[in-house]
């Protein structure tokens, strides 16, 4: 397990779901198109993807942040 | 150097980056609406306009490079960014100038996206707007093939396209504004005006002579 | 622990019970001079409020110790924002504290200050607000230029919306003119208005301050129990004869305290803490109004309402018509409150008027999973804390609704106050 963790801004956010496109391993989608993301530490082997994913976000709203 | 060889070759790279181009805007505007599909994703959608994007610069490149080697027409350097600034037909080839600065401009945008402030990037692109039906003119102007049936289709396609495109999009953009647009946090926002005070409430004076038993009387809300 | 009916100590609102005046003249002969300028005076106070166990009476519950060593010793003076801006319909105490004590807020305003090295004080009343407005503002003139004042106040209007009052809200408006809740990843970075941190406080929470400054926090534990000190003000509405604000102290039991207000008929459920708190059914109404005790049913004191549903009259209407007006103040920023809400809301609308689909319990549930903790700030959650109470306190009213009939209730008079 990594020591980081994915977070979403919900102001950012406006539902492109790239990300969950991206890592349907550990981003969810609600019935609004919005991302589900647990807040769990990262595998180690996601994390690059998990980096990509946030690369890729429009509004910069994903980011991987340490875990408290 | 002159030869018909560079001559054909700035034709088909010209008509090429056309159809590329206009793929782009295709995709850009497909990208940008809410409504997704099954395989196509909307991050596949994206990806794919990032792609065609840079293949048609390559193909643009090719375009200008052989246009400007050409000697048989005089088309400067320095025309190739500065509009006008064309011996040969220089309304025509400077529209073509125009379009490729504008250009220039979203795709160095979109290169260094991650580190531009949020509204820049997509501000500038917005550009692309413009530089796709500038191009299409330079082609209609500049072009040698005009006079023939396939280069006119090509280019009818190409604008129907986008055209269709763009219906699409807006009409997305419709749908999905009106569903914010019922929402009930979006309805009540009228600016200065409390929802929650609307139920009128008969004003009361303050300080309270009376004292009700026990508490403080509520009668310091109008 | 303590009772309602023990003398009753009201130290917030003694000064007014006494005179029914709130000038500065009656604020002084009541609670006598406040210093701030002795030398000593800030170890003390900083050890008396650590002492005091003061939390945040706005809601959060946040040591206020602990804000305060958070924003002293910024490398800019912190400015303190005095939060009178009562985003909860059902609540009345800083309307109350203004216009009775409006003095106690701000001897409270300028401790803080002192306490943190601010060189100034914004004091914010909702724009509609217009007689507390006057009130407070009427307060800071009487104190310009006596020296009650060294910190300079004014007095600041946002929109009354019931996110403003958030703390970040608040602190957007005043930084950008907008109110919008503002996404905090790391609560640890301080909120800024320009470069000065912003350190938030309920008018509550100051008045507080206030008496502990003079009285030292051995006062202010006397009343209340040993994890929840001091005494807290509620206000009480609903299906009682005389609502209000009352001052309790902390810990005594939700009964006692709702005896107070004399409720017509033995109640059904209690609403505590606000719009976005927890129902609490009447066999657990013997809960000492205090954090601790209220966690375990899943309830916590916020904002101090308490609104009381009678007998009788159905839990699920007003259910459905506050989660309504909540979807409705969503600041609408963040996708899950903005379109999870008026979802949740006109699930509720349907079950309250027993033309629930089949689907309807599963798919609310799902929903009230889903919009808690997705959202900038904790409105979502409150909502969905709110609803989840109702569907299990009113469970039986819950099988009648699905079963296609309305309780007798559904006629009864609204407790929710639009």
């Amino acid at each position: 397990m990594s020591r980081l963790r994915l977070v979403v801004d919900p102001v950012a956010c406006e539902a492109y779901g790239y990300c969950t496109e991206l890592l349907p391993e550990l981003i969810g989608v609600d019935e609004w198109g919005y991302p589900i993301v647990s807040g769990d530490p990262l595998p180690e082997h996601l994390v690059a993807l998990a980096r990509e994913a946030a690369r890729q976000c429009p509004r910069r709203a994903l980011a991987l942040r340490p875990t408290p | 150097m002159s030869s018909p060889v560079l001559w054909y070759a700035t034709r088909a790279t010209g008509m090429v980056a056309m159809v590329l181009l206009s793929l782009t805007v295709v995709l850009g505007l497909l990208t940008a609406a809410r409504t997704t599909g099954r395989t196509w994703t909307r991050f596949a959608v994206a990806d794919f306009h990032r792609s065609v994007s840079l293949l048609a610069v390559l193909f643009l490149a090719g375009h200008v490079l052989t246009s400007v080697l050409d000697s048989y027409v005089h088309i400067g350097w320095a025309a190739v960014v500065i509009p006008f600034a064309s011996g040969y037909k220089p309304l025509w080839v400077g529209l073509g100038a125009v379009s490729l600065d504008l250009m220039a401009a979203v795709v160095v945008t979109s290169l260094l996206r991650n580190h531009l402030r949020a509204g820049t990037w997509r501000g500038v692109h917005w550009l692309s707007y413009a530089s796709w039906p500038v191009a299409i003119a330079h082609g209609l102007g500049t072009g040698t093939d005009m006079r023939a049936d396939w280069a006119w289709g090509l280019t009818v396609v190409c604008v129907a396209a986008v055209a269709g495109a763009a219906v699409f999009r807006l009409a997305d953009g419709a749908r999905h504004r009106a569903r914010v647009l019922g929402l009930p946090a979006v309805q009540s926002r009228t600016p200065g005006v409390n929802v929650k005070r609307l139920v009128p409430r008969p004003p009361v004076p303050v300080p309270i002579a009376t004292s009700a038993p026990g508490g403080v009387p509520r009668a310091h809300r109008h | 622990m303590p009772t309602a009916t023990d003398t009753r100590v009201e130290p917030l609102l003694a000064s007014w019970r006494a005179a029914q005046r709130r000038d500065l003249a009656t604020h002084l002969a009541h609670h006598g001079p406040l210093s701030l300028g002795d030398p000593t005076w800030l170890t003390r106070m900083t050890k008396a409020v650590d002492e005091a166990g003061l939390t945040g009476r706005g809601g959060a519950g946040f040591p206020s110790a602990v804000k305060h060593r958070a924003a002293r010793g910024a490398a800019v003076a912190p400015v303190v924002v005095v939060n009178a801006m009562e985003g909860e319909p059902a609540s009345q105490k800083d309307a109350v504290l203004l216009t009775c004590v409006p003095h106690l807020v701000l001897d409270g305003a300028q401790v803080a200050a002192a306490l943190v090295g601010a060189s100034a004080i914004v004091a914010c009343v909702a724009a509609d607000q217009d007689v507390l407005a006057d009130a407070l503002a009427g307060a800071v003139a009487e104190r310009a230029g006596t020296g009650w004042s060294p910190v300079p106040v004014q007095l600041a209007r946002p929109p009354g919306r019931y996110v403003a009052g958030e703390e970040s809200a608040l602190v957007d408006w005043l930084e950008l003119g907008r109110g919008a809740p503002r996404f905090r990843p790391d609560k640890a970075v301080p909120l800024r208005i320009g470069r000065q941190p912003a350190m938030v406080h309920n008018a509550e929470t100051l008045a507080h301050l206030a008496l502990i400054a003079r009285r030292g926090p051995g006062a202010f534990r006397g009343a209340g129990t040993e994890h929840a000190p001091g005494t807290t003000l509620v206000t009480i509405s609903g299906g009682v004869e005389h609502p209000g604000v009352y001052e309790v102290s902390a810990g005594t039991p939700l009964q006692e305290i709702i005896a107070l207000a004399r409720p017509g008929i033995t109640p059904a459920a209690v609403l505590v803490g606000g719009y976005g708190g927890t129902w609490i059914a009447a066999r657990h109404l013997d809960v000492p109004f205090a954090a601790g005790p209220l966690r375990a049913l899943g309830a916590g004191p916020g904002a101090g309402v308490l609104v009381v549903l009678p007998a009788g009259a159905c839990g699920l209407a007003d259910t459905a018509r506050i989660a309504s007006y909540m979807a409705g103040q969503s600041a609408g920023q963040c996708g899950p409150c903005v379109f999870g809400l008026p979802a949740i809301a006109s699930d509720l609308a349907a079950l309250a008027d027993g033309r629930a689909d089949m689907a309807l319990p599963e798919r609310l549930r799902r929903r009230l999973g889903l919009v808690a903790g997705r959202g900038a700030c904790r409105h979502p959650d409150g909502v969905a804390r709110m609803v989840a109470s109702a569907l299990e306190v009113f469970a039986d009213d819950v099988a009648l609704h699905l079963a296609g009939r309305t309780c007798p209730g559904r006629a009864h008079p609204s407790v929710v106050l639009w």
